[in-house]
């Protein structure tokens, strides 16, 4: 577990000094994911040394959101007379947006399959 | 005497590090028991539970963080951890590289522009209208955004974490309802209007839903992060 989370964390820490040393608008840990994919894919004898944790992480990826979930509490204030305004464009735009790319996924994956056919 | 405890207690991580941990074993216990319907999810009934106890106690977010950062930190590995289930199904990734870069076009315009139309028709305007803009991608990308074209990133935040439970709630209904049963359009569906908690959801139904769904997450914020400025710029 030492040996994974050491890997996780340096991931993480390079890839933060890689988007602040060139300015970069991508956030360190996604820097990160992709350069552990790299290390996955150079040497895929290591995904052994990772695989328990990260699986571990991943199943409890929900309740690492709910800190910045109770962070809504500072905001009830500001915007009290438009909180009803919000929460309808908050849930239109997002079944919206959930609905059009499932939609545009699966109707490109099916007329691609219809092609190779 | 209990004063005096609650002085000790309300103060030290201890309290509110374990109150997180308790609160989300409770909506997951609460979730399970009740037929696991999406609209009971664990985050929402936790982060609830939470924001009730701090009101009813007077504890400021600041006491309530310094306890709870230990849970919050590990978004970051966790974030990176994504890379092992996309690894796995790398070859399936590949096969689809089409559908997902149609699907990113369409799905962010459709957030950005969504979420910005709804609100303006229903008279949000100003430093708030510009924080709804980047709502649907991961936070730190877009605070990022909304401070370059004058949004409050702190409001931006609470937009973001506000449509990633929605979008956990809602995302299986939904799509039960449009009858799609293909697993990568679902977890990518999820990301991609969810971000982390559309992801976290995804994993919860199937591997492969997850692994579609890390990768939106990250795509959405690249294409998010270069639409949200231009279109800003086209708007003035």
């Amino acid at each position: 577990m030492i040996t994974a989370l050491t890997m996780l964390l340096s991931c993480q820490l390079a890839g933060e000094l890689i988007a602040r040393l060139f300015g970069l608008p991508v956030p360190g840990p996604v820097l990160g994911m992709l350069l552990l994919f790299a290390l996955l894919l150079a040497r895929p004898r290591s995904e052994a040394l990772v695989r328990d944790t990260t699986a571990t992480l991943l199943r409890y990826l929900s309740l690492l959101f709910v800190p910045a979930g109770v962070g809504l509490i500072r905001h009830f204030g500001r915007i009290r007379a438009e909180l009803a305004a919000i929460t309808v464009a908050i849930v239109i735009s997002t079944a919206a947006t959930i609905a059009v790319s499932a939609l545009v996924f699966a109707a490109v994956a099916r007329a691609l399959e219809k092609r190779t056919r | 005497m209990i004063a005096r405890i609650w002085v000790y207690l309300s103060a030290s991580p201890l309290l509110w590090l374990t109150a997180t941990l308790a609160a989300y074993e409770a909506g997951a216990w609460i979730f399970g028991r009740l037929g696991r319907r999406p609209l009971l999810n664990p985050v929402l009934i936790a982060v609830g539970m939470l924001i009730a106890v701090l009101a009813a106690t007077g504890t400021p977010y600041e006491t309530y963080f310094d306890g709870a950062q230990f849970v919050h930190f590990l978004l970051g590995p966790a974030t990176v951890a994504l890379a092992v289930p996309l690894f796995d199904n790398r070859a399936h990734v590949r096969a689809a590289l089409l559908p997902m870069l149609a699907a990113l076009c369409a799905g962010s315009l459709t957030a950005i522009a969504c979420a910005v139309g709804v609100a303006w028709l229903l008279g949000v305007r100003g430093e708030t209208l510009a924080s709804m803009a980047p709502k649907s991608v991961t936070a730190p990308i877009a605070m990022a955004i909304s401070e370059q074209i004058g949004g409050l990133p702190s409001l931006t935040a609470a937009f973001v974490i506000a449509t990633g439970i929605c979008g956990a709630v809602i995302a299986t209904p939904l799509l039960n309802l449009l009858r799609l049963r293909d697993y990568r359009a679902r977890g990518f569906a999820a990301g991609l209007a969810a971000h982390g908690l559309g992801t976290a959801r995804a994993f919860e139904v199937h591997e492969m839903a997850g692994t579609f769904a890390g990768i939106a997450l990250a795509l959405n914020g690249l294409a998010t992060s270069l639409l949200v400025p231009a279109l800003a710029r086209l708007m003035r």
